[in-house]
């Protein structure tokens, strides 16, 4: 029998999970939800605040300043709606994105390059799963947080327009689930700094083409099939749509897209996780 | 009860066709302080991976407490105790958050990670640091406060990769007391280091490795027994005229290696070979009588210094 050093010989409890994601998951992501909770008292409120009101301004400025020359504008399903109206719910979406890419791309780069925090994660009995699933609440979290100021927001504008708007509020956590998890998939593979340059390189253009501003029948078709592919416009449309009452099928299709977008995000970030520290 | 809590079978890791760790078979028993030693690059550290179930082998057998490390990952991991070459403490967090959340990913409950942080803070001796950023320790400090954490799960085994390294000598000896308690108490003790003295002071038993193979196995006593004489005597004459000097010095005592800087003579009586070198005339710079280390066993062995 060995002895036990130095204190009460408590044993953990241990998690004795078999199968195929016996050596991938303990079950324990809340261990690095709490942890990541930890650690947001020293972050920078300045920083977290300058995400949240980037997409306010664009609002005030874009909705209301342009709105009074533009007036109404047609969606995609044929309604007509105020300019404010009609680009609110696509900064909703861009909020959330912008809130869990944040938390997914710089902040786990930096814990996964610098701090060696998954490397230290890794050496307990947390499998690369938990690690991933924890690390990526945290991003929708901080995305869910932005969104729902932002849709208080527009309530108090008066830019919700149907009772469905209610239901953005699951849309865009579903929104930043997909994009925190897509966005620690790519930040796992990328080695510098320089490399994560390329993922502002594309969030921009998508933030300005994404149906964000005025509608997609502007485009020629080849550019258009191009933004229907990349993920914002699946959430501008999904959220559009909710916040304006125009419900219709294709609706379902931009919720699969994003289903699609986690489930792969969370396959490809353990992945590499594992790949990187377990090896 | 098994016999070891360790059994390594001509373990080997490549990387691409490089052998990190190259065939070596090791046992270690319960409570026992078990160390390898060897030069930068040997393979100490790939060892620990492995062994830690974060590195999977190449080909070989290797069972921690009964398990296979490649198909229970989490669960080995779940009972040892790990202290890495270099620290990786959560630096957003202060020192006894550290050790509370750590607890936590072993699925540990809240008030049990706390009354453990305290106690280990209590052993590593930072209890008036609890509340103190990461980054203000000492690098002493962070290494005992690694050695903490890795005790939050109450390990069976715990596994230390050079944990002195860069430490200045007074922070060497307060680490080495702690790690003694530990053994004391029962703990079974697996540690890499370069440093002959710390495996003469913690290990009760050692292999010493090189180019990832084992080069000879035993308790520091009986390595320097069978792979050196009781006593070395250094000179040193200068760094031109050793070499020259060096012929002149052939045939006393019972073996001689001439290093760039010094020539040592392997004897088992120093004060015999001093006076046979001033018999013959040769005036050392400086001269010097000691015990024979592991240092001297791993230059028998290999050839070459520990510390290059
Ligand atoms: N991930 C890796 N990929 C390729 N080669 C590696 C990798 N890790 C280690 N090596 C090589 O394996 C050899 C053994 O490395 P290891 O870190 O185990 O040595 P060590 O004995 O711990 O040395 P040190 O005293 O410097 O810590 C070295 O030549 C190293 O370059
Ligand atoms: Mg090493």
């Amino acid at each position: 029998m060995t002895a036990a050093p130095m204190l009460a010989p408590v044993r953990p409890a241990q998690s004795r999970r078999t199968g195929p994601l016996g050596s991938l998951y303990a079950g324990n992501s809340r261990a690095v939800i709490g942890r990541g909770l930890l650690a947001t008292r020293s972050t920078s409120w300045l920083i977290v605040l300058s995400g949240f009101f980037e997409p306010i301004f664009y609002l005030l400025s874009l909705g209301i300043g342009l709105g009074a020359i533009v007036g109404a504008v047609t969606t995609s399903t044929g309604q007509s709606v105020p300019y404010a109206a009609y680009i609110a719910p696509a900064l909703l979406a861009v909020s959330a994105m912008n809130g869990a890419i944040f938390d997914s791309t710089w902040n786990v780069f930096f814990k996964m390059q610098y701090a060696k925090l998954y490397e230290g994660m890794l050496a307990t009995s947390l499998g690369p799963l938990d690690v991933a699933l924890g690390e990526i609440f945290l991003a929708l979290l901080r995305g869910g947080v932005y969104a729902a100021g932002f849709l208080i927001v527009m309530q108090v504008l008066g830019l919700n327009l149907a009772w469905t708007a209610i239901l953005a509020l699951p849309a865009v956590l579903l929104i930043a689930f997909g994009f925190a998890s897509l966005g620690m998939a790519i930040t796992s593979y990328l080695k510098s700094f320089q490399q994560m340059d390329w993922i502002t390189f594309v969030m921009l253009p998508m933030f300005l083409f994404s149906a964000t501003f005025y509608p997609l029948s502007v485009y020629p078709q080849a550019i258009r099939v191009v933004i229907e592919i990349l993920p914002l416009w699946h959430g501008v449309e999904l959220v559009r749509g909710l916040t304006t009452g125009a419900l219709s099928l294709p609706m379902l299709g931009h919720v699969l897209y994003f289903v699609v977008m986690i489930v792969v995000g969370l396959t490809f970030t353990t992945r590499r996780l594992r790949a990187l520290f377990l090896n | 009860m098994p016999s070891s809590v360790i059994t390594a079978s001509r373990l080997t890791k490549k990387y691409k066709e490089f052998a990190a760790v190259d065939g070596i078979s090791f046992e270690v028993a319960p409570g026992e302080s078990f160390g390898l030693l060897g030069p930068n690059g040997a393979g100490k550290s790939t060892t620990m991976r492995m062994v830690g179930a974060v590195s999977t082998r190449t080909s070989g057998e290797l069972s921690i407490l009964g398990l296979d490390p490649n198909e229970h990952g989490p669960e080995v991991r779940s009972q040892l105790g790990v202290v890495p070459q270099q620290d990786n403490l959560d630096m957003e967090l202060r020192v006894r958050d550290n050790l509370i959340v750590y607890g936590r990913y072993f699925g540990m409950s809240r008030a049990l990670c706390g009354e453990k942080a305290d106690a280990l803070l209590e052993f590593a001796q930072l209890s008036d640091r609890a509340k103190s950023k990461v980054d203000d320790l000492s690098g002493g400090m962070k290494r005992r406060l690694t050695i903490a954490r890795s005790l939050m799960n109450d390990p069976r085994i715990l596994l230390l990769d050079e944990p002195t390294t860069g430490l200045d000598p007074q922070a060497r000896h307060i680490l080495w007391d702690r790690l003694f308690r530990l053994k004391e108490q029962g703990t079974t003790l697996v540690l890499t280091t370069h440093y002959m003295d710390e495996a003469e002071q913690l290990c009760d038993r050692l292999v010493v490795v090189d180019k990832g193979a084992i080069m000879a196995e035993g308790s520091p006593a009986a390595l320097i027994r069978q792979y050196s004489t009781r006593e070395v005597v250094e000179v040193r004459f200068g760094s031109d005229r050793n070499a020259d000097v060096a012929h002149e010095i052939d045939g006393i005592g019972d073996r001689v290696e001439v290093l760039p800087d010094r020539i040592l003579v392997y004897t088992d009586d120093g004060d015999a070979v001093l006076a046979e070198i001033s018999r013959r005339g040769l005036e050392p710079i400086t001269s010097l009588v000691r015990r024979s280390s592991l240092e001297d066993v791993f230059l028998r062995l290999t050839g070459r210094s520990l510390i290059e």
